[in-house]
């Protein structure tokens, strides 16, 4: 179990930012990850009183704050309608209501967790994270950033019209994924992003024709299965996620072409 | 550090430690409906009410509560009782360990879907693990209460 | 019958749905030490040397105890009747510690934080040993895991702690190795189960102090009080007389409180400091050092001629106990005892061998060794069908116990009698009701997706025979109401109400006017407890036979009150009527009349035990859903016909059912309890050791063929264990009948199918 001297309901972005300086501190969000380890924390720091708590719709995009709750995420109409659901499928198994009331977006997010679902599913739309310092930088770039003390103060999804689907096989329904893909289309450009690995996410990016038949298909599947490195873990072995990579995909590419917006 | 709460409506002004966990409070209070299943958050058997979302309150901290208003069984009395006959009717408790956190997303689950379908029902459920009873039974119960539900309402239309 | 036979509520249902405080936390809040434990990280070391003197100084630390503290004779903590089959091999703390987790030290402290913080003070040299991991290689291994010289067994279960043997056996009925010689088909397989974690959704509890008289109160979590008095006297040498155990509601059991697993820990706190203290086991310490199921390798040979009519049996059953003996003797009893039994087979012959390593000790769960033997015999003839190329449900049908095998003496079931049975009906039924000869073996429905069916039957016992005994006392109390005193526990499965209606219908009198009292060991007419599924049949006799006098006495003291004798008089449950006066006096005024002035203050108690141990029958048939590309496996339909006899509650009967169904799915997908390259155990929580949710269940449906058991209360038999023993058997028959591979290990997963047909060239 983990310790907290000390917890401050931060006033501003500034005081919280100044406050996760000290490697001690630190912010929380959900705090369900952190809790089941043994940190020792000094100031345990929450943004829930600085109005981050909420998904805003404009022309051009979603912008979801850092403490807005999974839940939040999973109900939300105007994401849904525009990504025709494969968000909240990208959520829903996340063992149950009242944990997904309680998990944040930034702590997600921020965490890049190797096992996240919403960040594979993030990674395959034009997703950016807003840093209370480092600025706006693509989700694909942050993910490759070393975890520092910068605060995630929300995620901005651009609407380009892509079509997602989303799948991810699991041994039993509320479980850690043994693998996540995602899939999206805008034009003839294809993502297609892996996570559970067991490793974080990677994002996976090529070109099909318009009307693309099975063996354009596997062709692309298969570098993809190449290109992409899986490990082994207590679920699975990495020969069994590559495997499941290439059904997942290709089902993705599929539910795409057939006009769905997301995989069953 | 100081909080100010509301469980069950009756307000509490309290020192608690920043890591004391609210279901740990909540016990000290004694309100022993609330059971803790395990460590990660997975069970279900600790789901509470805060404000209106039921949530796990071993994973949420006290002091996170300031302000806030808390529900627990104790203070759902006759309407855990109301759907709890449907279990009862069913042999739906078993252990009844289980049961309180249970039946607490259950009142969530009425309030916050119209008329849901049963996959619906599993879906919003999920996260209350149950050793005892397979969940058919649950199931069972649980259709049988909307059903009951949804005639009054239908009824309260009529009149 | 007014109250037998219908599904009416549990005593304490509204209790428990409305969150009433009653289970062992709820009712001993207040002033307790906090006991926890130091815990070996080694799964194999000794302690060379152990320092408590910082960890003493931590304020609010009340006592810290080493091995130096405790007693010197060893004991067990399977909670089963004395002399218990299981070795006397533990000791409250050890030097030698024999799987991660074994307790190095206790501590006792006001608070949480306190007893957290001493516990890491507390210095410890270890000798750390090469461990013995892999328990096929247990035998005659340079690695002992009890070296130990007092290592007694109080019965000869052929054990041999040198060569880490806790228990051998061997039997044989008429001549295998002829009949083998004369079959036309053999199977030959070996078949492989894990380690399960009961999951009980409440842990492991107990708190202790010391009453007025100076004796040791216990209030815990268990499913064997009785049992729970003579072990804790055993492991702290006080006299049994000292101990009162006291058993609370208790958040689920299935097996895992037939050990005595948190017991002991307070108990020494509480008897050497006088105070009171409470141990609460986390989920963490419920997983890495509970009682799992133990781990299996069974060998099957099956013989059967050219029409599939089996002819012989042999079975092999090697057992992992871990580092302690609990249960280990006398669960691979049952994988073959149950298994074998169910097939009229010329000949058979059962050998098995439970062997210690440095895993965690294993225990009792549901099913208690039948559920591993049925999974390898019912895998093995599903194997035969195959081979037949017959539908596996008509191979049964022609091998199986049924309706006429009632008379039957059962040669591998210590020679009982069986005396009631429909299997067959069941299996008819079962296969109507999910609509078998339609679906079987399979079919493609597009999609890389094959729906299949698959089959298994099992039995189980009830109670243990000639062996465990129920005891009931029912008073009759002024106002005409009746307390009914039992000693078995009710943990969740609803015997408080069971055995009130069976009194009620004895007494010919309402459910509500029998008061239940659970137990507690100074108040409680002894029982050995709830295990083995014996508490309908045993304490459910019990509760007939005590009925019987106290309507006798009943009649004759209301004949004496009205002057008549009481050959003249008849009582009806509400009056006694005097035929030649005509003249009644009611329930209540002989209730009032007994009370006051007389020495006629009216109570009976009777215990029963039973020669015989009738199995209840189960027939189990589940349609699944693979996916060809990936092997995944979902659910569809569970369908389950039992005869248990005469179903005395169908709705905690259907319960009980649909629970087991779940639990053997868990076991056959997914449980799995899994070590690392030290013996460390890798999923130790409910994120990592993942039972089913009701996502994962796909539909359930149970339904009953009852029989009627001359032996048993108004005709029933069991219905607890039966019900996890079909699933996993059921359900590798369906992958075989969707991909035509065997799955002869537990847990089925996507990847092994997957693997195996890619390996097979089927992808």
């Amino acid at each position: 179990m983990f310790t907290i001297d000390k917890y401050i309901v931060a006033e501003s972005l500034e005081q919280a930012f100044e406050l996760n300086k000290n490697r001690r501190n630190t912010i929380i969000g959900g705090m369900l990850w952190l809790k089941m380890g043994r940190k020792r924390i000094g100031t345990a720091i929450d943004l829930s009183a600085l109005g981050l708590n909420s998904i805003v719709e404009d022309e051009d995009s979603f912008r979801i704050g850092c403490m807005c709750t999974l839940r939040e995420i999973e109900t939300h109409e105007g994401l849904n309608n525009y990504f025709g659901g494969s968000l909240t499928k990208s959520v829903e198994n996340i063992v149950g209501v009242q944990m997904r009331n309680l998990a944040t977006i930034g702590g997600s997010i921020y965490s890049r967790f190797g096992f996240s679902d919403i960040l594979t599913a993030l990674l395959v739309l034009d997703t950016y994270v807003e840093l209370f310092s480092g600025g706006v930088v693509s989700l694909e770039k942050y993910l490759g950033m070393p975890l520092d003390n910068d605060i995630l103060v929300s995620i901005i999804i651009k609407k380009d019209k892509r079509k997602i689907s989303y799948s991810s096989y699991r041994l039993s329904a509320t479980d850690f994924p043994v693998l996540t893909c995602a899939v999206s289309k805008k034009g003839n450009k294809w993502f297609t992003a892996h996570g559970a690995r067991p490793m974080k996410a990677s994002l996976n990016i090529f070109e099909l024709s318009s009307s693309p038949d099975s063996d354009e298909i596997n062709k692309i599947i298969s570098n993809i299965k190449d290109r992409t490195i899986f490990g082994t873990n207590m679920r699975a072995s990495s020969e069994y996620r590559k495997i499941l990579a290439g059904v997942l995909t290709k089902r993705g590419i599929e539910a795409i072409l057939n006009g769905g917006n997301y995989a069953d | 550090m100081q909080i100010k709460l509301w469980i069950n409506d009756k307000e509490y002004i309290d020192d608690v430690l920043p890591d004391t966990l609210l279901l740990d409070f909540l016990r000290s209070k004694g309100q022993l409906s609330v059971k803790r299943g395990c460590e990660t958050s997975n069970c279900g058997l600790c789901t509470v009410i805060l404000e209106s979302k039921p949530i796990l309150s071993c994973s949420f901290l006290a002091v996170r509560a300031n302000g806030l208003h808390v529900t627990t069984m104790e203070g759902l009395q006759e309407e855990a009782a109301e759907f709890g006959n449907f279990l009862a009717d069913e042999g739906a408790e078993q252990c009844g360990f289980c049961s309180p956190g249970f039946i607490m997303n259950v009142l969530s689950m009425v309030k916050e879907l119209n008329n849901p379908t049963e996959d619906e029902i599993k879906k919003y459920l999920e996260g209350n693990l149950c050793r005892c009873t397979g969940y058919m039974g649950q199931l069972r119960a649980v259709r049988k209460f909307l059903l009951l539900k949804n005639n009054r309402e239908v009824s309260h239309e009529v009149c | 019958m007014k109250f037998v036979n219908k599904g009416v509520r549990k005593k304490d249902s509204i209790a428990l749905v409305t969150g009433k405080p009653v289970y062992t936390d709820d009712v001993t809040q207040g002033c307790n030490l906090v006991v926890k434990l130091l815990r070996s990280p080694h799964s194999h070391a000794i302690i060379n040397e152990i320092n408590t003197e910082k960890a003493k100084k931590v304020p609010g630390i009340e006592c810290i105890l080493t091995y130096e503290d405790v007693p010197k004779s060893r004991f067990t903590t399977a909670g089963q009747t004395y002399p218990e089959p299981s070795p006397y091999d533990r000791l409250i703390l050890d030097k030698r510690l024999r799987c991660v987790g074994d307790p190095v030290a206790i501590v006792a402290g006001l608070d949480e934080k306190s007893v957290d913080k001493a516990l890491g003070l507390i210095k410890v040299k270890y000798e750390v040993l090469e461990a013995l991991l892999d328990y096929r290689t247990a035998i005659d291994n340079k690695i002992i895991v009890h070296p130990e010289d007092d290592f007694k067994t109080l019965c000869d279960v052929g054990a041999d702690n040198k060569r880490n043997i806790c228990s051998s056996d061997a039997m044989e009925v008429g001549d295998v190795e002829k009949d083998f010689k004369n079959c036309a088909h053999i199977i030959e397989e070996t078949y492989t189960t894990k380690a399960n974690n009961q999951s009980m959704m409440e842990t492991f509890r107990t708190q202790t102090s010391i009453d007025t008289y100076g004796r040791l109160t216990v209030i815990t979590s268990t499913q064997v009080p009785f049992h729970v008095r003579r072990i804790l006297s055993n492991a702290l040498q006080i006299p049994k007389s000292k101990i009162r155990v006291i058993k609370p509601r208790i958040g689920g059991g299935f097996g895992a409180k037939q050990t005595i697993v948190s017991e002991i820990f307070p108990a020494i706190v509480t008897w050497k400091t006088g105070k009171p203290a409470k141990m609460v086991y986390s989920r963490k310490e419920s997983f890495t050092n509970g009682s799992p199921r133990h781990e299996a390798e069974m060998k099957i040979r099956l013989g059967a001629d050219e029409n599939g009519i089996i002819k012989a049996i042999h079975m092999f059953s090697l057992w992992n106990a871990g580092a302690y003996g609990d249960h280990g003797p006398t669960t691979v009893g049952l994988s073959g005892h149950k298994a074998m039994t169910i097939y009229n087979a010329a000949s058979y012959k059962f050998e098995n061998e439970v062997v210690y390593s440095n895993t965690m000790g294993a225990g009792a769960f549901r099913g208690y060794g039948a559920t591993q033997g049925f999974f390898a015999l019912e895998s093995a003839v599903n194997e035969l069908a195959a081979k037949l190329n017959m539908d596996p449900t008509v191979l049964r049908m022609n091998n199986m116990l049924t309706q006429k095998n009632v008379g039957k003496i059962m040669p591998t079931y210590y020679n009982e009698e069986l005396k009631s049975c429909t299997l067959d009906k069941c299996m008819l039924k079962a296969k109507e009701m999910i609509n078998w000869d339609e679906k079987f073996p399979s079919k493609d429905i597009g999609n890389d997706k094959v729906r299949s069916v698959g089959c298994a039957v099992a039995m189980q016992g009830s109670g243990i025979s000639s062996c465990d005994v129920g005891a009931v006392e029912i008073r009759l109390n002024d106002e005409g109401f009746y307390t009914l005193l039992i000693g078995a526990t009710d943990m969740g499965t609803g015997c408080d109400t069971i055995l009130a209606q069976i009194a009620a219908d004895c007494l010919d009198t309402d459910y509500d006017n029998i008061v239940v009292h659970g137990v507690d060991t100074d108040l409680s007419p002894y029982d050995t407890g709830s295990y083995a599924s014996s508490t309908t049949y045993i304490t459910g006799m019990a509760v007939v036979k005590t009925c019987e006098v106290l309507r006798d006495k009943i009649l004759s003291e209301g004949a004496r009150l009205l002057g008549c004798k009481p050959e003249d008089a008849e009582f009806d449950g509400k009056q006694v009527v005097c035929a030649g006066t005509g003249k009644t006096i009611s329930l209540a005024e002989i209730g009032y009349a007994s009370y006051v002035g007389t020495n006629a203050y009216l109570t009976a108690t009777r215990s029963h035990f039973s020669p015989t141990s009738p199995p209840p029958f189960m027939a189990g048939l589940v349609e699944i859903e693979l996916d060809k590309l990936t092997g995944k496996i979902d659910i569809i339909d569970y369908v389950g016909v039992v005869d248990c006899g005469t179903v005395i509650n169908p709705n905690l009967a259907r319960i009980q059912a649909e629970g087991g169904i779940v639990q053997g799915m868990g076991m056959t997908l997914y449980e799995d309890v899994k070590y690392d390259e030290n013996g460390r155990m890798l999923n130790d929580s409910f994120m990592q050791y993942k039972i089913p949710s009701r996502m994962d269940v796909g539909k359930i449906r149970v339904d009953f063929e009852s029989s009627y058991e001359p032996t048993g209360p108004f005709g029933a038999k069991s219905i607890g264990e039966l019900v996890i023993n079909t699933p996993a058997p059921a359900i590798a028959n369906a992958v075989y009948n969707a991909t035509n591979i065997n799955m002869r290990s537990l847990p089925i997963t996507g990847e092994k199918i997957l693997t195996k047909m890619i390996n097979n060239g089927q992808n």
